[in-house]
């Protein structure tokens, strides 16, 4: 099926020259939630931004649906909904009044019955009537959401979604999520939560100094996360590995002080046993042995040292 | 054409007239009676007719046209940089909606709001003074063509400032000394001959004469003249905001 979102070779320089965006090629898959991570400055905001029309490309081409985002804008901002990361609201409007403006703003006819499901959905029922600016924090980000709805889009933008959102709150909004994505919405969210991509992604990009630098399934990253490390000390230096071990996925580090094996903690059996029985065998004696795993947030940093 | 935008916009803003009736529009009102009270009543008493019309009587456009001068330019600037200022344009700018639709939206909201005000203080100088309107098309059409362009040139003052000292500082320094040079309170024929010339540069002059002549008859200058400058304004307003959306002028990076 076609990706939902085609981004071919996007780049933005700012007129202060700084180059926020160095060639990205991006397909965003149909009904997939997928969770853009990156450092701050990585260009999350700005790729998002051009996406929904806020921001000029200097060059490349996006197209939402089939339809290019300049030569067919109105139809391709038609069908998408966008949750800025700035908590910015019209303090003096009453919340039913702001979220039915943005769906007028997008197009579609007055639907009062709508905007009372939209706002049954975020728990802000209770609050219609009151201004957004007597609204908690929390509260603010669940209206920005109700008017990104509002016109019922098919593609959802969250921009950091949870930023400054307490626990509890965080976890009712990934189930909303979780339920818009179930009606079949594609839902694109930025985040410096590692544990949000995990946890609401099906896949996961990285975006890093301009450039994507790896966009995979949720599920595929998690198998790397199920890799870890047993590190054995070893008493005296080995210059290579023995090739009786051949058959191990051994590597050799610190000068020949350390051996590193590679194992799936997921798999039944580690292999560890064996390993440990052959060294045995084969008199090399270790003084230490520890274990650790590579968490996501460390595939994700190193990822990104990598890259820059 | 998104009806329904420009329609959303429209609502929005008129909306926002009602939330704060009394500081656009119950003052506008208060202020010009106080005008009525002190110029018209115990100052113009004093006063021959001008042009053969009473002074208080001939003061009714003047005023009119002050007031809708200064609160399109006001309202309008308000409308479009209050979402600036607060960040919610990104809505607007990320919207299905054309540069036009979005000025029509905006400005029509603030002309709408101009030409109620406008209509009120006639109401309000007609409890003070007797008056006529001679054509009272014209007086509609000239009603409707300054709402239209000062609310367009707010909307340009909207985008161009960047900080509400400068939304403050071209009605202040600007709009109200021209409006106030521009005839509302007297005839520019009552000026020394330098100044009646100086007072030419004045669009406003345009306007107001415009205006008292669709009442009485009377101008200082042409009434074709008075609409060709009254059509040059809306012209050059129309095409400022139009580089502003296609070049996205302090609206897109």
């Amino acid at each position: 099926m076609q990706p939902i979102i085609e981004i071919r070779g996007l780049e933005k320089t700012y007129a202060s020259g700084f180059q926020a965006l160095k060639g990205v090629d991006l397909d965003i898959r149909r009904g997939e939630i997928l969770a853009l991570l990156g450092p701050n400055g990585a260009g999350k905001t700005t790729l998002i931004s051009i996406v929904c029309g806020l921001v000029r490309a200097t060059s490349g081409s996006v197209t939402v649906d089939g339809h290019d985002i300049v030569r067919d804008w109105r139809a391709a901002r038609a069908l998408i909904g966008l949750v800025p990361q700035e908590l910015t609201t019209e303090a003096f409007e009453s919340v039913r009044a702001t979220v039915s403006f943005s769906r007028g703003l997008f197009g579609k006819p007055p639907d009062p019955a709508v905007i009372e499901r939209i706002l049954k959905d975020l728990s802000l029922w209770d609050k219609r009537d009151t201004k957004v600016m007597a609204l908690s924090g929390g509260m603010k980000r669940r209206v920005l959401i109700a008017k990104a709805l509002s016109h019922e889009p098919r593609i959802l933008f969250l921009d950091e979604p949870t930023a400054g959102v307490d626990v509890e709150l965080r976890r009712g909004m990934w189930e909303m999520i979780g339920r818009l994505r179930d009606s079949g919405v594609t839902i694109i969210l930025t985040t410096h939560y590692i544990e949000e991509a995990e946890e609401m992604a099906d896949s996961i990009g990285v975006i890093s100094g301009g450039r994507i630098i790896l966009v995979e399934g949720k599920a595929a990253l998690m198998e790397k996360l199920g890799k870890r490390l047993l590190t054995l000390s070893l008493q005296n230096p080995l210059d290579a590995i023995p090739a009786e071990l051949a058959g191990y996925p051994l590597t050799l580090s610190d000068d020949g002080r350390e051996l590193v094996y590679r194992f799936d903690a997921q798999h039944e059996h580690t292999g560890i046993a064996g390993l440990l029985r052959k060294l045995g065998d084969h008199g090399i004696d270790f003084t230490n042995l520890r274990t650790e795993e590579s968490s996501l947030e460390e595939i994700f940093v190193s990822l990104v040292k990598e890259r820059a | 054409m998104n009806i329904h935008a420009i329609r959303a916009i429209y609502i929005f803003e008129l909306a926002r007239t009602w939330r704060t009736l009394f500081q656009s529009i119950a003052g506008p009102v208060i202020s010009t009676s106080l005008y009525f009270i002190v110029f018209g009543a115990a100052i113009g008493g004093r006063f021959a007719s001008v042009e053969g019309v009473s002074y208080g009587a001939f003061l009714v456009p003047g005023l009119v046209m002050m007031s809708v001068l200064t609160e399109s330019v006001s309202n309008a600037s308000f409308g479009i940089y209050m979402p600036r200022y607060s960040g919610t344009i990104y809505e607007v700018l990320s919207a299905p909606i054309s540069a036009f639709e979005t000025v029509v939206g905006y400005v029509g909201a603030a002309a709408t709001k101009s030409i109620i005000l406008g209509t009120l203080i006639l109401l309000t100088a007609r409890l003070f003074v007797e008056f006529s309107i001679v054509h009272p098309f014209w007086m509609i059409a000239f009603l409707v063509l300054t709402s239209v362009t000062f609310s367009l040139l707010g909307f340009i003052l909207g985008i161009w400032a960047n900080g509400w000292e400068k939304l403050q500082i071209v009605p202040m320094l600007i709009v109200t000394p021209l409006a106030f040079l521009g005839g509302s309170f007297y005839s520019i024929t009552m000026l020394p001959p330098f100044w009646q010339k100086v007072a030419l540069f004045n669009p406003v002059v345009y306007l107001v004469s415009g205006f008292r002549w669709s009442f009485y008859g009377t101008a200082d200058v042409p009434v074709a003249l008075s609409l060709a400058m009254t059509a040059l304004l809306l012209v050059i307003c129309l095409a400022v905001v139009w580089w502003i959306f296609r070049t996205g002028y302090r609206l897109k990076n």
